[in-house]
């Protein structure tokens, strides 16, 4: 059998390879976009706004994923608009992940010391003036790290895609292994396809984490 | 610096690793192969042992569904499995061990029986499994046990009333592993296939709107009707379909008890009353 | 939604015993992770020649890949090479193999953020490196890992729901079999294993705020 799995099968690897690719680069945009509204609610001095962001992160960083991603599959069938395994599972992942990229990004903004934020607004900066131009583009540097280690379990997590048939990397490994009967070799050859897309994002993040460590 | 050169070294090394694991792993599979090939020719000797080994430990292990109605079904209630199957397996454990309840049930899917046989965590794989050639390359099968046919649910008043109306822009939904992923596929080239992982998850992404019909044997659509009558089975059976049960390949003795079994239910009427029990009409003859 | 239906005695007990099963897998395989994975971290921080880049290797591995891979590799690849375990063993093995791999990183990241000058300090005070690191380096370096280690049980408690992929008859793979009995049965289910698994995670996070407390 061996290397005729990865060269028989290759359409479907690729298929699948592109389906986590996609779920995992539009869940990262929306889960970025999502995460750093929540990370405003979360630092506002407003306090209903404040109540809610706190609520959301609580509430989603304690259930499974795949709990997100059913409520999203099944819940709106119920009220008669039905998403497909694909939107449901990507959108899950954005909320899913939103709460942890919401926290990183608080972090990350909580870590620009406070003395800044006086100086630019008693030099006739605003509010909005000073996050623009003064604290989120020093934040942003720190959050970076973190931002690159939620991408790599992003990619990783989009895996329960195969749960609800969303034409994912695992998904069509399902397909391919119970054609072959070869479990370990499909599963194998998936996991390089994987590979291919954590280990350098892993060691991107290191030398970014490294950089920041020398300056500061 | 050095820490980053050997990471990267590491991952290339990590990458390569993984292929000679894959290798590895062929070796493993081919030395398997041939060992078992080699059992085969070797002839009873070796074939008695698969029934010494069950009568030893006093317990049949069997691969039953947990989701299909009808066949093989857990009742939350009770905790009990319950189906034709269930029946069949009951049956042939008091067969060979003369106990019926000297049974283990295990749950298994389309795509999970034949790793589970083959790794064997299961004597023998009782779960609506038709018998295909291919097949026949990874497990030897008993004689046919039910003979079902291929066919169609859909919701009340789907405008899909049997395979003639099935086209390329049809959403079909099935069961990861199971002939009727390979069959509509074949019926109907270009169409498009979601698969799950059990028919029960299927049947959820039916009712929550997901594709337009769900497709396997009609014995199983007509369970999953009866658990709902929102939805119908339509048209007629376009494949035969017939069961079998599975054993690790080379294990001659348990087909021809489970084949004896078989004949002893037929004879005795037994097999009958199980089958009517079940799918509420004889067995057509 | 039918919550008196599908909050019926048979049911609840149905779904109790699942969350039964999700509590043991996970508190099993929290111990094993925590113990397998400080060992592991250990060694890499040790920098012992060959084991540490062997760790190193492993550890890099499993982290950039998916559980659910991992899972399933475990249940149904590994016996194929004549690795072979029961269905829960099974479960655990894998969830510990990959949270091990987690919580190592995140000893080894505790550990290189104690103060280098203690280090020098108590060895020059004539305590013997093992000496240092049991006395010196793990304790404080367990204080910055406590917030970490606990938000990685709660990832692991969230991740048993994974193994519903092979039948594992926890919370999750239970939830399913009750939603499928009937359609309205469904969102009633959703909402109650989602506060399940909220309440448990949350105390958790709660018990160790109050640990990171006590300890700072």
């Amino acid at each position: 059998m061996d290397f005729s799995i990865l060269t028989d099968y290759f359409g479907l690897y690729l298929e699948g390879f592109w389906g986590t690719i996609l779920s995992s680069v539009l869940a990262l945009i929306g889960s970025f976009l999502l995460g750093s509204v929540i990370a405003v609610f979360r630092i506002t001095t407003v306090k209903g706004l404040r109540w809610f962001g706190t609520g959301y992160v609580e509430f989603v960083r304690n259930i499974p994923l795949l709990l997100v991603v059913y409520i999203f599959y099944y819940g709106p069938s119920a009220l008669g608009f039905p998403l497909d395994g694909f939107k449901a599972g990507t959108i899950g992942l954005a909320v899913y992940t939103s709460a942890f990229i919401a926290e990183a990004i608080r972090a990350g903004i909580m870590a620009v010391p406070k003395g800044q934020m006086e100086a630019a607004r008693s030099s006739g900066l605003s509010y909005i003036q000073t996050m623009m131009h003064v604290i989120l583009p020093q934040a942003i540097k720190l959050v970076i790290p973190p931002l690159g280690n939620q991408f790599i379990n992003l990619i990783k997590n989009s895996s329960v895609l195969t749960i609800v048939a969303g034409m994912d990397l695992m998904y069509f490994a399902d397909s391919i292994s119970t054609e072959t009967y070869r479990t370990f070799d499909t599963y194998i050859f998936v996991a390089v396809f994987y590979l291919v897309l954590t280990l350098p994002l892993s060691y991107g993040v290191r030398v970014w984490e490294r950089r920041l460590q020398r300056k500061y | 610096m050095n820490k980053f050169k050997s990471f990267k070294w590491l991952s290339v090394l990590m990458v390569a690793a993984l292929f000679v694991i894959a290798g590895c792993g062929n070796n493993n599979n081919a030395g398997n192969n041939s060992a078992a090939s080699g059992g085969n020719a070797a002839g009873n000797a070796a074939d008695s042992a698969a029934i010494a080994k069950i009568k030893e430990r006093g317990k049949l292990l069997v691969g039953v569904k947990y989701d299909t109605r009808l066949f093989g079904l857990k009742d939350p209630a009770s905790g009990n499995v319950e189906g034709f199957d269930i029946d069949i397996s009951k049956a042939i454990a008091k067969h060979i061990l003369g106990d019926e309840n000297a049974i283990e049930l295990k749950e298994v899917t389309s795509k999970t029986r034949i790793p589970m046989l083959n790794n064997g965590e299961i004597d023998m794989v009782v779960a609506t499994m038709t018998i295909t050639e291919e097949r026949k390359k990874e497990v030897d099968f008993s004689d046919v046990y039910f003979q079902a046919g291929q066919s169609l649910l859909v919701k009340k008043g789907s405008p899909i009333t049997g395979l003639e109306s099935v086209t390329k822009d049809t959403k079909i939904l099935g069961s990861k592993g199971a002939t009727s992923i390979k069959n509509i596929k074949e019926k109907v080239p270009g169409v498009t296939v979601l698969e799950f992982d059990n028919y029960q998850d299927a049947f959820a992404a039916l009712k929550a709107g997901q594709g337009d019909a769900l497709t396997t044997d009609d014995a199983i659509l007509y369970g999953m009707a009866s658990q709902d009558d929102g939805y119908e089975v339509v048209g007629k059976p376009f494949t035969d379909e017939p069961y079998g049960i599975a054993v690790q390949k080379g294990n001659t003795d348990v087909v021809k008890a489970i084949n004896d079994t078989l004949a002893e239910l037929k004879a005795n009427g037994e097999y009958d009353a199980i089958y009517t029990k079940w799918i509420g009409k004889a067995p057509a003859k | 939604m039918d919550f008196a239906g599908a909050f019926s005695a048979a049911n609840l007990g149905f779904l109790m015993d699942g969350f039964y099963l999700t509590l043991i897998v996970a508190f099993v395989s929290i111990i094993l992770s925590f113990v397998i994975g400080v060992i592991v971290g250990v060694i890499r921080y040790a920098e012992v020649p060959v084991l540490s880049p062997v760790m190193f290797f492993l550890v890099e591995l499993i982290r950039n890949l998916p559980l659910l891979l991992i899972i399933f590799f475990v249940r149904f690849a590994l016996p194929e090479v004549g690795i072979k375990m029961g269905l829960t063993t099974a479960a655990i093995a894998a969830l510990t193999i990959f949270e091990a791999a987690m919580i190592a990183e995140i000893v080894r990241g505790g550990l290189t953020a104690v103060d280098k000058g203690q280090i020098e300090a108590a060895r020059s005070s004539g305590l013997s490196s093992f000496q240092t690191l049991w006395h010196i380096v793990l304790p404080q370096g367990l204080r910055h890992m406590v917030p970490p280690l606990v938000s990685q049980f709660i990832s692991l408690l969230k991740d048993t729901s994974l193994a519903t992929i092979v039948a594992l008859p926890e919370l999750m793979h239970n939830a399913k079999i009750v939603m499928g009995q009937k359609e309205s049965f469904t969102i009633p289910v959703l909402l109650l294993i989602a506060v399940l698994y909220f309440a448990v995670n949350y105390l958790l996070s709660v018990v160790s705020r109050r640990l990171e407390h006590k300890t700072a």
